[in-house]
Parts: structure tokens; sequence; C-alpha cells
């Protein structure tokens, strides 16, 4: 089996990382780089659970390769809070009911990411759309779209 | 302000839960998250045939493949397992048997993921295929081959009778008797995280399994049985599981193998299930057929039900005994129900076994009653929800199966789900294709009885204050995302006046915490909240006792709250809850207090009475709205209303999250969520296998499926819950499948008597409809089921005991004859 050394950008520090070259970037990212914070579920891309950012945009680890990642920036949600200090969209997802269990909570706190940094004043059915790739078994989704929505006026400043 | 009757502090405020910060940074560590130095992997080779007999295995070439570090089998476990000590069938690896497809056969240690499925493949299985049972009529129909030599008979596992009062005679003086017929699909838990377990044997030479499970106790009673170990020297820890829903409750196999694989290498051995191992581990809920007998008044009161249903097993006992009961043991603490019968058999089938899954075999049953009540409430032209309303339960009341109903908000959650969803205006009177239907539900608030049996306390907390302020409590009880640790801590907080985020949680660990039965039954909130109300006060008093010397007041003069301690007629004379705390512990040593809780003696006392009894019972009530497309079938439900009896809101965030959470659960249930077998074709085997073991083909709902739901928390405190809180895990899941079903009728005019309800058979149902028969679509028929002769008691109001009767042939109704 090849091991192959590779250099990309993980919430914002540079890796250099040597990894057999059959391995997923959520692969790489769990047992090569530590970062257990990203999820499996299913690991054939079908709920989400281990959705991160590449370039900015939500992939699933699960299904991207590793190698496809060289000189990318990848960001996990262990590189959302700053220092102590939660994301915004942490902390709502903590105060909102948004995560029960928390296994998909990863997942959705990237794909969210994603979505107000593209529109930062989404509406409900917007969240519920950029979210539906993400599965979770425990919330019924209601309150992951209520911590959403709050986030967002968070980080718009207009939060009541 | 009082001692006794101060504000609450914490209770019913809306706040972040205590575990909520990790969960949101992705902190927490779920089982497969965990690493160790020198760990192995571990995975299982499983079977390609449903029934088979194991001729050979030969274990050689994958003995030899690189990387492997030790190959087990089923002559590594002679010893078998179960959850229930009357079901002792599994064997950890199958010895001789395989009986479905997935049913594990070896096990293989090696040094990655990789190397261990690379030597799966080269275990040569000879195996002897056998006859498969695939339903229930096959299992009632073929007695041989026997999937368990042991069970009631053939392959029926489990089969009761039990009937209170006279049924025939009250449905034959019944103004109306109603006969339906349901089904209710299978379907699995689908948990986010996928189970996996780290085994290790500890520097102290002991075995510590961390393992995602919901009942961390038994699984230690029963690796102590299999392993053949003192179960001092076994610790299990429950990691926090990424769901559960009743998939977490069993032992399983892969448990016991990396256990066993840990203490033959003494190296770390971990096993994370793929997900479509998941699907195989199964133990969801059990397909049950259903056949309801009920009388009514022309009024609408019920008069007696004769209930019979047939469960598909699957091909292990799991936590059958039980749950076969609980298709009956429910159905009457919703509705005043005079006298009632119910009749349960289960079967084993060659298909992955069934178990607990939230509702624990009442959402069948309840589905069938509340469907049935609909088509009664048409046909005596009465509104639904009134006649619900007119025969709810009362409160500390006896079912005629003699279960003690405490508390009951549900007349308040019927007002509740009608006002709000403007019930009036809609039912009936919206346009084609549109409707609203209403069900009700109700659900324990924990088993009134262990597993096993015993007489020891179901759950223990132990507190442990110094003076540096913290206060730690421990308990056995796990948390699955529910919020169990948040309830633990609110309790503690509410008694000693300070805030949840003062509260480390240590739970779910066999090593360190007391004792609690685990996670099912929605036992938590009630029983281990009683216990730590108990450490709690306990502790309170001590702290109380020392804080009012220097305060100078009489101990029952001292108030807890806000994180201060001081004198109820005087707020300002008092101390911080720290300096408290040093002032106990100066005077009585350190502190530390434990709590305890056994539920109540049930007033049953036939043989089977202690299915059922619970401490508590919770309520609920639920409107859906449905939009039916006539063209198509589609189904779309764009609102659902629900309110639930939840006794005392702790967290209202977490209650709600429940509620919404049970909700979505039912709504899966109610349209889409199916665990379903096919048979490859001829040349592929023939083998019964499942039709969609992934998460993308086994349907589930997305965020855009699901509607808003409208919650209403009713609070109705139980004397038996801490503060008068009750459960909110799993009963407001129950009244969903029904509400959609009966909205369903109301949108379409079309009786789809079975679940999941599919587009495909509105549209067959609409198609009947159109050629002017039937418009239903469901089971046609009820088997013959041999079950037994009836265990007889009389309802508390006809004179009865409690006990069964046992009268002369001829006159089976006439009170036990003193000896």
């Amino acid at each position: 089996m090849n091991a192959v050394r590779m250099k990309l950008r993980v919430n914002g520090e540079a890796q250099e990382i040597l990894f057999h070259s059959y391995k997923t970037l959520l692969e790489v990212l769990r047992e090569e780089l530590n970062l257990t914070g990203t999820k499996h579920g299913c690991e054939l891309g079908e709920c989400g659970a281990c959705a991160v950012l590449v370039d900015g945009e939500p992939v699933l680890s699960c299904l991207t390769l590793a190698l496809e990642c060289d000189g990318r920036s990848i960001e996990t949600v262990e590189g959302l809070a700053q220092g102590t200090q939660l994301h915004p969209l942490q902390a709502a997802f903590a105060d909102c009911g948004g995560s029960q269990c928390g296994y998909c909570t990863p997942g959705m706190l990237m794909t969210a990411k994603a979505l107000l940094e593209a529109e930062p004043d989404p509406s409900r059915e917007r969240i519920r759309e950029a979210i539906s790739g993400n599965l979770c078994r425990c919330t019924g989704y209601q309150q992951i779209v209520d911590a959403i929505e709050r986030a967002a006026a968070d980080m718009r400043g207009t939060r009541a | 302000m009082s001692a006794e009757n101060k504000p609450f502090n914490v209770i019913g405020k809306a706040r972040r839960r205590v575990d909520g910060r990790a969960k949101a940074l992705g902190q927490l560590r779920f089982a497969d998250d965990l690493v160790l130095p020198r760990m192995l992997h571990c995975k299982m080779l499983r079977s390609s045939l449903p029934h088979a007999v194991i001729e050979s295995i030969d274990v050689s070439r994958a003995e030899k493949h690189p990387g492997v570090r030790l190959v087990l089998t089923g002559k590594d476990f002679p010893i078998p397992f179960g959850i229930m000590p009357v079901s002792l069938d599994e064997y950890a690896l199958a010895p001789e048997r395989v009986r479905y497809v997935g049913d594990p056969v070896a096990a293989v240690v090696a040094g990655d993921e990789q190397g261990a499925n690379e030597a799966l493949d080269l275990i040569d299985v000879k195996y002897r295929p056998l006859a498969t049972i695939a339903t229930p009529e096959e299992a009632l129909a073929q007695p041989e081959p026997r999937i368990h030599d042991y069970g009631e008979q053939g392959n029926i596992h489990r089969n009761l009778a039990y009937e209170f009062g006279d049924v025939d005679e009250a449905l034959a003086k019944s103004d109306h008797v109603f006969e339906d017929t349901f089904f209710f699909q299978g379907n699995t838990h689908l948990a986010m995280e996928q189970q996996a377990a780290l085994a290790t044997v500890e520097g102290d030479g002991k075995l510590l399994l961390s393992t995602s499970t919901q009942n961390p106790h038994y699984l230690h009673r029963q690796l102590a049985r299999v392993l053949q170990m003192p179960a001092s020297h076994i610790r299990v820890i429950a990691t926090p599981n990424g769901g559960g829903f009743g998939g977490k409750c069993d032992p399983a196999n892969h448990e016991i193998v990396v256990a066993k694989a840990a203490l033959l290498l003494g190296r770390p051995v971990k096993i994370c299930l793929t997900r479509e191992e998941v699907f195989y581990q199964h133990r969801g809920r059990h397909p049950v057929l259903m056949k309801l007998r009920t009388g009514v008044s022309k009024d609408g009161k019920l008069t007696a039900m004769h209930l019979q249903t047939l469960l598909d097993g699957g091909g292990y006992g799991s936590h059958g005994p039980a749950s076969t009961f609980y298709t009956g043991v429910l159905t009457p603490v919703t509705y005043e129900l005079p006298r009632f019968k119910f009749e349960a058999c289960r079967t084993f089938t060659n298909k992955p076994p069934c178990g607990p899954k939230r509702g624990h075999g009442t959402p069948q049953p309840r589905f069938g009653q509340e469907v049935q009540l609909d088509k009664i409430a048409e046909k005596l032209g009465l509104d639904p929800a009134d006649m619900r309303l007119n025969m709810v339960t009362k409160r500390d009341s006896l079912t005629a199966s003699w279960l003690r109903i405490g508390s009951t908000g549900l007349a308040e959650c019927i007002r509740a789900v009608v006002e709000r969803s403007g019930w009036k205006h809609k039912h009936r009177k919206l346009p084609l294709g549109r409707g609203v239907g209403i069900a009700c539900s109700a659900y324990m608030c924990g088993a009134g009885v262990s597993i096993y049996w015993n007489k020891m306390p179901h759950t223990g907390v132990q507190l442990l204050l110094d003076r540096s302020g913290q206060v730690t409590v421990y308990c056995g009880a796990t948390e699955l995302g529910q919020g169990s640790d948040d309830v633990l801590a609110t309790i503690v907080a509410e008694v000693l006046g300070i805030d949840t985020g003062l509260v480390r949680c240590v739970t779910g660990d066999t090593g360190i915490t007391p004792i609690d039965l685990g996670s099912y039954s929605s036992r938590v909130t009630v029983m281990m909240g009683n216990a730590a109300l108990q450490a709690a006060g306990r502790v309170r008093e001590s702290i109380a006792a020392a804080a009012s010397e220097s305060l100078g007041i009489a101990p029952d003069r001292v108030v807890f709250a806000q994180g201060r301690v001081f004198a109820a007629e005087d707020p300002d004379k008092g101390m911080s809850f720290t300096e408290a705390i040093a002032l106990a512990e100066a005077k009585f040593g350190t502190l530390s207090t434990v709590g305890s809780y056994s539920p109540p003696r049930a007033p049953g006392r036939y043989k089977g009475a202690g299915v059922g009894p619970s401490p508590a019972y919770s309520f609920s009530a639920c409107v859906v709205q449905t939009e039916v497309d006539p063209e198509t079938g589609w189904i779309t439900v764009p609102k659902i209303w629900i309110a639930h009896d939840i006794g005392r809101t702790l967290n209202p965030v977490l209650a709600r999250g429940q509620v919404i959470g049970g909700v979505y659960m039912g709504l899966g249930e109610a349209l889409m969520e199916e665990q379903v077998f096919r048979r490859l074709p001829p040349k592929l085997s023939g083998a019964l296998v499942h039709r969609i073991p992934s998460l993308l083909e086994y349907k589930s709902l997305t965020a855009l499926d699901m509607p808003e739901v409208d919650v209403t928390l009713i609070e109705e405190p139980d004397a038996n819950g801490p503060f008068g809180a009750k459960e909110a895990g799993q009963g407001p899941l129950l009244p969903v499948m029904p509400a959609v079903a009966n909205a369903i009728y109301d949108a379409v005019g079309v009786r789809i008597d079975e679940v999941p309800i599919t587009p495909d058979k509105v549209l067959r149902a609409l198609e009947l409809k159109a050629q002017g028969k039937n418009p239903r679509v469901g089971p046609e028929s009820f088997p013959s089921v041999p079950y037994p002769a009836p265990i007889r008691v009389l309802p508390p109001w006809e004179g009865g005991d409690g006990d069964e009767i046992k009268s002369p042939a001829g006159e089976p109704w006439r009170r036990k004859v003193a000896a």
C-alpha cells in the first residue's frame, strides 16, 4: 500500500501529512489528524454527519479522497470557536436545543456556516433546504432551524 | 419567603443543557472517537444465509493474513446471553446455527480495519441451508424447522392471553361492535451514531469496555456471564450515545467479541459497526398484525375491547417477552375501558431480531385503537375529539387490568390541540384533499420491575461536595441525547439553589457510578430524578444544619437559592453556597450522600402483572393536518399540533426538543420508514435479505419534509415524579401515526389501516373508492393463532382483588373460591 505525503491547511494551520492513498478525507481528519469532531454516519454520502468545508464549500468528507485535497483549505468543527469563545452558531445550537445527542451537530454546523456566509439572512425555508442533506434523528430539525436563524441574527447584529 | 415553597431556581427555565457546549464544539467523545496506544481493530463476518447450520469454519487462511492478530469463532463463546433472563438465546458468534442474514459467525482482529476486512474474505464457512421462516404466518404454519429449541412451541416464542372481566358478554350487550384489523410495519432506530466499542485491559488487570450502550448495567451482567469473570473485574463505560431510541439497549455481539479479544491479546481492541451492520443488529420496532373488536354504547363510550396481536420477532429473543406484553398492557391507560381482553403472540422468523424502539410495543396497538376510534366516531356521528374527551381515564383511578393511573392531563391535552389547531373549523370542513386527524396516547415513566428479578433499588445517585464549591453527582444513567445529565444536574441544582453549571455529572460508568438500570422505558427522569432528589435533600439537610448555627436560626428557616444560603426571614442574612459547604464540611466531615429509588408496588397480583405498571403515566394528544394529492396519492403534512402532559417541565428547551423529536420519528414511521426484506433471485441463493440496509434507501424525513410542530406542554404534576415531572422521550411519538391516518381519511375519504402510509397505498384506496368499493387498504384477515386460555382477572369495579380467578369450569367469571 502506498503512503503519500501531502500539504493542506486545516482550520487555518498548515499541515503536512503522510497517509495511505486509499483514505478518505474523513479518515485522514479523524485518524491522522485526530480531529474526531467530524463524524461518520454512513460512509456512503447519505447522512451529512461528515460535512466539512473545503475552500469554503461544504463537502461530504466520506466521499472525498484525501488526495483530492492537496493544497486546499479544510475547515472542521474544531476550527469554529475562537479560543474558548463559541462561534455564534455553536452558542445558538447549545442554547436553542440544536444538539440533542450531538452526533449530527458538527456536520450541521459546517453546512450552516457555509449557508450564512453566502446568505446572511436566510428564510426558515432556505435554512431547511440548506440542511436537507444532513440527517438528524433526535431533533425533528425545528430547533436546529431555530438555532441557525438565531445565529444569523447574532452575526448580523440584529437580534433583539 | 418560605423555606419550603421557594420559587424554582432552575426548574422550568429555558437554559443551555449541561452537555450543550461540548456537543457544539464537537468535543464530546463518542465511542468511535476513542483511541488507545497499541489499539487493534476488529471486524465481524456475518452470515450470508438467513437460516443454516454451520457445518465448518476454516479460518486458517485468515489467520495467516498480514497484520491479523486473532480470529474468533463460535467455539470461543460457548455461553449464551440475552437481555432477558428468559431469552438467553444469543451467542457472541454463532456456534452452529445462523438465524438471519447478518448473524455474526466469526471475528478478525488486525492492525487496521482494512486488514481485518481483507481477512474476513479469507474465512471459509460451509453452511447447510435450512428452510427459511419469513413471516409470522409461516412461523405459525411451519413448526419445523424450529428456529430455536426453546419457546412455547414450534416457532412461537411467546404466547399469552389475559382477560379482565367477561369481554364476550360485554360485547354481546354493546350497542355496536367494531371489528378491524391493522398492520404496523417494522422499522428501525437509525441512530446517527453507528455502534462502536473499545475494550482494554487496564493497568489493574481488569477489563474496561467503553461502548455506545443505553444499558451499561445489563451489559455488565451479561459480560460477566459470557466471559465467566467476576463482575467486579469488569467495568463498562457507556460513552455518550449518538442517539439510542432503544437500539443500544441489548448487550450486543460486537461488545462481547472485543471484550474477549482484548482479554486474549492484552491489547485494546476496537470495533465500529458499518451502517449496513447496524441494520442487522436492529432490535427495532416489531412488525405487528392486530385485530381489535371493540364494543361501544350509542353515546360513544367504550364497553369492552378484545385485542389480538401477532408479532414478527426476527431471529432472537431480545426484549421479545416484554415486547409481547407491551402490545397489550398499556392499551387501557388512555380511556375508560370496563372490560379488556388481549392475546399476544411473538413468532421467530429468519430476520434481524426485533426489540425495543421508542414506544416499545405500544405504538402498534395504539395506532389500531386510535384509527378504530376515528371510525367509531364517524359511524356514531360524534366529533372524534369530543368522543375522546368524554372517556379519558381519571386521576388516581385503576384500569380494568389493575394499572394505577396517577396524574393525567389528557383532557387538557385534547383541549389544547383542538383549540390551537382550529379543529372545530377544520374537521370534515376542509376542501377535498385537505384534512385533519386527531389521536391520543399514554406512556409509562419507567417499568415497574427490573429486567431481572431482585429486591434492590432501580437506581442510585451519589453526591460529593467539597469546600471548593464543586458538586459532583454520580449515577449509572446514560446520556443518549435525551438530556438525562441535564435532568440530573437540574434536580440537584434546584434542591441546592445553585446553577446547573456548578454540577458536574459523572454518569454511565459501572466502575464508579451507583447502579442505574439504564436509559429505557422512559424511566430516567422519574427514577434517577427521585434518587437525585433524595441525595440532594440529604446533603441539603447537613448544609442547612451547619449554616443555621452560623446564622443563629432554625435549620428549617434556611433557604437555598441563587447560589446563596440564607435566612428565610432576612435574605440579606446569609452566605455563599461555597461558604455554607465549608461550614458543613467542618461540622460533619467529608460531604457525601446517596439516594436511591424503587417504584411503588403495583396493585395487580396476577402472574404477568409486573409488565405495565409504572410510577406515573404521561399523556399526549396530537392533531395532524394533511394535504393529499388525489392524482398521485402524494401526502404532505404542513403542520402538526401536539400537547404533552409532562407533569412538570424541568428544562423547556429540552422538553420541547424531546416532544418535537418524538413527533418527527412518529411522522417518519407514519409516512415512510420501514425495515423490509426481499428474496434474492434463486441463482443468488434465494436468501431473505434486508431490502434497504442503507441510510439513503431507508427513507427518513429530511429538514424539508418535516413540518413545524406546535408544542404545548401540559403540567399535571405527579406525586411520584421529582417535582412532579414525568417522561417526554417516548410518549409524544405515539399519537402521530394514527393522527396521520385519520387526517388522510378526512382529506380524501380513504382508510389506510397500516403504516407506513405511502402514496401508492393512498392511490390504491382512491381507485377502490372510484370503483364504488370499500376505500380501504390494510390487512384483509387475521390468521388463526393458537393463543393459550386467558389468565382471568376481575376488574376492580367487579369485585376483583387484583389476582387471577380460579373458578370451577363452566363458571368462569365467579370470584376466586375461598380455600
